[in-house]
């Protein structure tokens, strides 16, 4: 039984080795500049975790190996392995620990900050509203019980006498331009919902009554997936939107058509 | 003969009825057994349905028909709530605490037995109402167990979210009620009923993790309690505690103003995270526990084990916000929660350590528990080493609400928890019901177990490591969740696999209760008060006769004992 015992572990070792070795699933490249920094901790993480769990199954295993009985009393306890085991695994966990508060400080949402690119993002039952203030460089005042009116292409409820909201644009796909940081405000109409972006590493929730600044930097043109990640209700898993990270040009040429198209209905 | 004796006398002379309605804390304590069994199985057949309706949306389950999206997220919600509260919150702390505690503590009764008595029932109450909701119009609520308001605060945000919630809120506040009366009475038994000799530190560690654990329940089920009655308000008296202004849900103006949906977050966090130990700590014990006892050799480290214990109790108050990095709480709340979340990893470490260092150079007896203790520790280490990957805020923002974290958890407080049942429930079996469990099954559910455990939630890490959310009912309507379809299949061949193995677990119960060879007084040579009663324990627990303790609870192999254990009661050397 005992070598049985100590297959078995070592085959749900392996079994679970081989699992991330091989990993059929894995993060999607990374297209923003925080995925860099992201991935770099992650691997960090997986190499000291990884390891931690290999020699703690080494050492369970290795203990289940039949010893001669020990002479006289068997040990009850030791104070100096327990200090010195404490410490070491606290160095550990406290260094990763800090090296992953310096990384979140680098990354986290700055006081409103003047970023080139404003983007309100709006979470609804089950969709994604990406707003742009138009060339005023201000978002329209919005009430949703007041003037929302999904089916004439007001969902936010924009309010029609604020001169603000007459230039902004509604999209249901997130545009950006390439290299510049894009400053997002979250809100909700209805629940919770979570904006998550994997290739961008990102991910925050949008919720009723609050409005919510964060901000990425995507780095590579290309069509980029959208989930909500909070649990909102039956549709949650088919509320599904893109970001389509784009060139400069392209940017100011779907927005100046755009402001345009505002304008002119 | 004080009164609650005599009362407890005239029942047993009485009716079967009287019977049922037992003070006795051995009839009590294997009521909250097969309460927990009841609330396991339906658990376990839910999350079966979810497999396979995440697998073959199409599939038609016989006498349910085909599973709607609907149907998945209650069957998500109940899953959660029946694991959570009325599996790993009940049966290692309000069952096998409320059977051995006052035996291991040389008592033959709990504290205040009315008050354990009327915890049983209202945690019955709590358990029928909320099975109820299977048959009301709109199902269960299917807004998850943690019931983030305003999805859970407005009946109009989808199916299950009226009366079906009503009835969620109502089950679970009088599982708070039956959760406080039972900790308290652990708490008054263990400082008041420790027979003579049971000194604070000759106490089982089992013992230890009971009264820590009825502590933190005593702090967070009041926290709960506070805001479902809150949220019923909300729901009910037009209150606005979790509902902001300005809300359109479902075409419908919402007439609430001012309320703070992340204040509910708050407080349920500050219970949930207490509420993760409230259903390990138990286990933990437990496992300490065996592992001495099987390995012949003292539990290492013994007052290393009891501040860890005291540690992890302290600091489970204090790490809640890291449930809420992304949830626009003030990122730098994040800092804070963060180091303080590594904080309880190093405990939890200590106690790891130890229980490594118990089985090494042991004379180990490999028999059912000691596998599905053994068994524990490596899904502790494995569960484990997650948690100070989550506890980054960085790290998190990607991870959180995927399957990595429904990974992490499951590992270290559904799988590690329900191996610290198994393992209690083979050990203490014959104390229990008389007999002994078939060793032979018992010893084929565990590799089934082991293995299954591992094959179903390992591949969940890179399910999230690939971005997959959780709770979704359906992979088809995001494109890069879809392309992960194979290896949702193979996840729900395991779990098909290892819930099927649970059924040698349930013959392997039901026969031995009948069949099972009968057990003597101490079959397993443990050192505790309870062994020294006859299998199963005579109602009267003690009787007339109160043991003095005179040793720790863990001599196993001292020199110059004739035996390879001494007895706790075992004349003083």
């Amino acid at each position: 039984m005992a070598a049985a015992l100590r297959t078995a572990l070592l085959l749900v070792l392996l079994g679970c080795s081989y699992l991330f070795v091989v990993h059929p699933y894995w993060f999607p490249a990374g297209a923003s500049l925080q995925s860099v920094m992201i991935d770099r901790q992650f691997r960090i993480a997986f190499w000291v975790f990884g390891g931690l769990f290999i020699l703690g199954h080494l050492i369970l295993v290795f203990v289940l190996v039949e010893k001669a009985p020990a002479d006289g009393k068997p040990a009850a306890g030791s104070w100096r392995l327990e200090v010195t085991w404490t410490i070491s695994i606290a160095v550990i966990f406290f260094w990763f620990n800090i090296s992953g508060e310096r990384l979140w400080s680098s990354m986290m949402p700055p006081e409103r900050q003047a970023a080139e690119v404003q983007v309100e993002v709006t979470g609804a039952q089950f969709q994604w509203y990406f707003r742009y203030p138009g060339a005023d460089g201000v978002f329209g005042r919005t009430d949703p019980q007041k003037f929302a009116r999904p089916e004439e292409g007001n969902p936010l409820g924009i309010d029609p006498s604020d001169p603000a909201g007459r230039d902004d644009v509604l999209s249901t796909a997130m545009i950006v331009p390439v290299g510049h940081t894009v400053q997002l405000h979250l809100r909700a109409l209805d629940v919770i919902h979570s904006l998550f972006i994997p290739a961008m590493r990102f991910k925050q929730d949008t919720v009723p009554g609050m409005e919510i600044h964060s901000h990425f930097t995507p780095m590579q043109i290309g069509t980029y997936e959208i989930a909500c990640a909070e649990l909102c209700g039956l549709g949650h898993y088919r509320m599904r939107a893109t970001v389509r990270v784009v060139s400069e040009e392209d940017f100011d040429k779907w927005m100046k058509a755009q402001e345009a198209a505002v304008l002119s209905h | 003969m004080s009164s609650s004796t005599q009362l407890t006398n005239a029942f047993t002379s009485q009716s079967r009825l009287h019977r049922f309605f037992s003070t006795d804390h051995k009839v009590i304590g294997r009521q909250y057994f097969f309460l927990s069994l009841a609330a396991v199985l339906v658990g376990a057949w839910l999350s079966l349905l979810m497999r396979i309706h995440l697998v073959w949306p199409k599939a038609a389950i016989p006498f349910l028909g085909e599973i709607k999206p609907e149907n998945y997220l209650a069957y998500l919600t109940m899953h959660g709530t029946l694991m959570v509260f009325f599996v790993l919150s009940t049966v290692p702390q309000a069952g096998f605490g409320t059977f051995f505690l006052p035996l291991q503590l040389g008592a033959s009764k709990m504290a205040l037995p009315r008050l354990t008595a009327a915890g049983f029932w209202t945690a019955l109450a709590s358990f029928m109402v909320l099975t109820i909701s299977f048959v009301v119009p709109g199902g269960p609520g299917g807004a998850g167990w943690t019931q983030y308001p305003p999805l859970s605060a407005i009946s109009a945000a989808g199916p299950g979210q009226g009366l079906g919630t009503d009835l969620w809120l109502v089950s679970i506040g009088l599982f708070c009620l039956s959760s406080l009366m039972s900790a308290t009475g652990f708490l008054v038994t263990t400082i008041k009923l420790r027979c003579p000799g049971m000194t604070w530190m000759r106490m089982p560690l089992t013992c230890w993790s009971w009264f820590v654990t009825s502590i933190l329940i005593l702090l967070a089920f009041g926290i709960l309690l506070a805001a479902l009655v809150l949220l019923m308000l909300d729901r009910h008296a037009g209150t606005s505690f979790f509902v902001p202004g300005g809300l359109v849900i479902s075409g419908k103006m919402v007439g609430h103003a001012g309320g703070s949906p992340l204040l509910w977050q708050h407080l349920f966090w500050f219970f949930g995270h207490p509420e993760v130990y409230i259903a390990v700590l138990p286990a933990m014990g437990v496992t300490s526990h065996l592992l001495s006892v099987f390995a012949r050799k003292p539990v290492f480290g013994y007052k290393a084990m009891v501040g860890a214990t005291l540690a992890i109790g302290a600091l489970g108050f204090m790490v809640w916000g890291h449930h809420m990095f992304v949830s626009g709480m003030n990122p730098h709340a994040g800092f804070a929660f963060s180091s303080l979340t590594t904080a309880i990893a190093v405990p939890s470490a200590i106690k790891t350590f130890n229980w490594v260092a118990t089985l090494y150079g042991g004379k180990i007896r490999y028999t059912t528990p000691l596998l599905f203790s053994v068994g524990f520790v490596s899904l502790f280490i494995t569960g484990g080493l997650t948690g100070p990957i989550l506890a980054q805020p960085s790290l998190d923002i990607y991870l959180h609400d995927t399957y990595f974290v429904v990974a992490h958890f499951h590992l270290i407080m559904a799988m590690a928890g329900l191996f610290a049942i198994f393992s209690a429930t083979y050990f203490w079996f014959p104390k229990m019901f008389g007999r002994m469990m078939n060793e032979r099954l018992g010893r084929l559910h565990f590799w089934i177990t082991l293995f299954g455990s591992y094959a179903t939630f390992m591949p969940m890490h890179l399910l999230g490591i690939a971005g997959h959310p959780r709770r979704y009912s359906d992979l088809m309507g995001v494109q890069y969740v879809a392309a992960m379809a194979p290896l949702q299949k193979f996840i729900t061949f395991a779990a098909i696999v290892t819930i099927a193995g649970q059924i040698i677990f349930l013959v392997n119960l039901f026969w031995s209760m009948r069949k099972g060879r009968l057990a003597e007084a101490n079959p397993w040579q443990c050192t505790t008060l309870e062994w020294t009663l006859p299998s199963p324990v005579p109602p009267e627990g003690y009787g007339g006769r109160e043991p003095g303790v005179n040793h720790g609870p863990y001599e196993y192999n001292i020199s110059g004992a004739k035996e390879d254990f001494i007895m706790q009661d075992a004349p003083a050397t």
